[in-house]
């Protein structure tokens, strides 16, 4: 049982990075139908942004929580920018041609930004430095949480939270949801909408780059192309919860964890080994384009009038 | 108050629009008829910026606006419901009436026009929480109806607000265009239902395959046999 709670426990801490990207792909999606493959290489962007503040301006050696927030706000600010960047020089010239040509442009964003950090940083991985003072606490029975894994927790609720409040309590909110349904009808309301999607990345990039700097925190080992595979399978989180759906989001990234460590723990019994861990997300997404291709929260009716 | 000078309107290869002329005066109500297919969505999507005019010019109070940017047309006083509603399905009746005040910051006055809007239209109040998607296809027109005067537009452009609906719900529809009118708002109106249209109307253009065929008094048109042989039904 302990072990349980311990792999749950573990699972749904790598899922609430999962959901964080997620949200990305999944609101950027519900706008502009873009499946933004440079999306998990944002999330390597905000582990690197928090990796340059933490050792610039002197964290690294004093770890204190205002430390850790400065890092964490910091990288989220400035990977919301160059998210805005990225739509503006890369996306928005090429958004009148097929889609075809959007995902290409997106492949190639993606690589872009690999390779401008192996050559900036290389391919070699660095150490994220420690900004809170690691413990570990006792659950009951023999599970623990350590420091980090709380952040993670703690950090992504209030990121969802606040998400939900921009999106639903907010003007610029209620124009994204409006741009998401009908683009022309927004702008026949005087909705900016090249704002509202620039808006839009720069939303998604911050909690990717939260997401990069709580794992970097978690498991402190950054390299250029580790925003690949988490990329995928936050990809896969937001496909599972019906992609454009933003609850579904959080569902997708909470389930693609909590499968993978059982699969870990568990799977042995059934004749799982544990390395098959990393395939665990894409035989989920094939299920899911097989048996439910709209995903668990997404509607299987087209909604638009 | 808005021209329309020699339009020609393409969509790719095709030609949707021929030189078409037209003008809006301040206070008027000028409708647009033509059979499906002869340009007069075509015509309203180019007025606000949706679709660029290939020829010709588009000025309104004195102002070039062709091709110009949809979002910044509101500002200056254009307003539009457009063709098949295009109300927010996912968003509320109140949510939808909020985004038709998008630009404006006087939330006084725009609590005022909400409620406005719901004596226009009491069926709209009872469902202010309701999705837009939920509501049936007369209850969505009146709302884009409401929304599109969310702005306090100085031109309202109304792309077939009747259509599909049942007769009393048209005719509460010209009765909402009526009032909108006598509030000073001037309106062009596209309409399949040529006979309520030119009753609603001071001047008419009749539009056939792109090019305006006719155009005047809308009573006076309603008692050209002509109109009345292909529009009227009669
Ligand atoms: N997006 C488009 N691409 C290509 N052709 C189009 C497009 N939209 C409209 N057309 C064509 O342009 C012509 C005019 O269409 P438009 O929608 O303006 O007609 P309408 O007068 O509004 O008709 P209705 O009364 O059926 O709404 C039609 O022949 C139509 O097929
Ligand atoms: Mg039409």
């Amino acid at each position: 049982m302990d072990t349980f709670v311990q792999q749950l426990i573990n699972g749904l801490t790598i899922g609430s990075i999962y959901a964080l990207i997620a949200l990305g792909y999944t609101m950027v999606y519900g706008i502009l139908r873009l499946i933004n493959f440079a999306h998990g290489d944002v999330f390597m962007v905000g582990a690197y942004t928090g990796y340059m503040l933490a050792i610039h301006l002197g964290f690294e050696s004093s770890p204190s929580i205002i430390g850790f927030a400065v890092v964490l706000f910091g990288s989220m600010i400035i990977s919301a920018v160059i998210g805005m960047l990225i739509e503006r020089f890369a996306y928005r010239p090429v958004r009148k041609y097929s889609r075809m040509t959007t995902l290409i442009t997106a492949i190639g964003m993606s690589l872009f930004l690999e390779y401008t950090f192996v050559v900036i940083f290389s391919g070699t991985p660095r150490a994220f430095p420690q900004l809170l003072p690691n413990d570990n606490y006792t659950l009951f029975g023999n599970a623990t949480i350590n420091t980090s894994q709380l952040l993670i927790f703690v950090v992504s609720i209030l990121l969802m939270l606040g998400l939900q409040y921009i999106i639903f309590k907010t003007k610029v909110g209620k124009a994204m949801r409006a741009v998401s349904f009908n683009l022309n009808s927004a702008k026949l309301m005087g909705v900016n909408t090249d704002f509202v999607i620039a808006f839009t990345f720069g939303l998604g990039s911050a909690l990717a780059a939260a997401g990069g700097v709580l794992v970097a925190q978690y498991n402190p080992k950054i390299e250029p192309l580790m925003g690949l595979l988490i990329g995928l399978k936050a990809f896969v989180a937001a496909v599972l919860g019906g992609i454009g759906n933003i609850p579904g989001a959080v569902l997708g990234g909470l389930l693609i964890g909590a499968a993978e460590t059982l699969v870990v723990g568990y799977g042995q019994y059934i004749g799982i080994p544990s390395t098959y861990r990393d395939a665990v997300a894409f035989a989920i997404l094939i299920l899911v384009l097989l048996i439910r291709p709209a995903g668990l929260l997404g509607s299987n009716v087209q909604e638009k009038v | 108050m808005l021209t329309l000078e020699n339009v020609s309107v393409n969509y790719g290869a095709i030609e949707a629009l021929t030189d078409i002329s037209l003008q809006v005066n301040q206070g008027e109500v000028v409708t647009l008829i033509g059979a499906n297919g002869a340009g007069k969505t075509t015509t309203l999507r180019t007025i606000t910026g949706l679709l660029e005019p290939r020829k010709g010019r588009v000025t309104y109070e004195g102002t070039d606006i062709s091709g110009m940017a949809t979002h910044k047309l509101l500002p200056m006083g254009i307003s539009m419901s457009p063709e098949g509603r295009g109300v927010f399905a996912n968003l509320t009746v109140r949510e939808n009436l909020d985004m038709g005040a998008y630009i404006r910051k006087d939330k006084k006055n725009i609590a005022d026009d909400m409620e406005r809007g719901f004596t226009l239209f009491p069926r709209l109040k009872e469902r202010e929480k309701q999705k837009a998607g939920t509501l049936s296809g007369g209850e969505q027109q009146m709302l884009a109806m409401a929304r599109a005067m969310m702005s306090r537009p100085r031109l309202l452009l109304l792309d077939e607000p009747s259509l599909g609906l049942a007769p009393l719900l048209v005719h509460t529809i010209f009765e909402a265009i009526d009032n909108i009118r006598a509030e000073g708002t001037t309106i062009l109106l596209v309409e399949q239902n040529a006979n309520a249209a030119l009753h609603h109307s001071d001047r008419a253009y009749v539009l056939e395959t792109g090019r305006i065929v006719m155009k005047g008094d809308s009573r006076q048109l309603a008692a050209d046999p002509r109109v009345k042989e292909a529009y009227l039904g009669e």
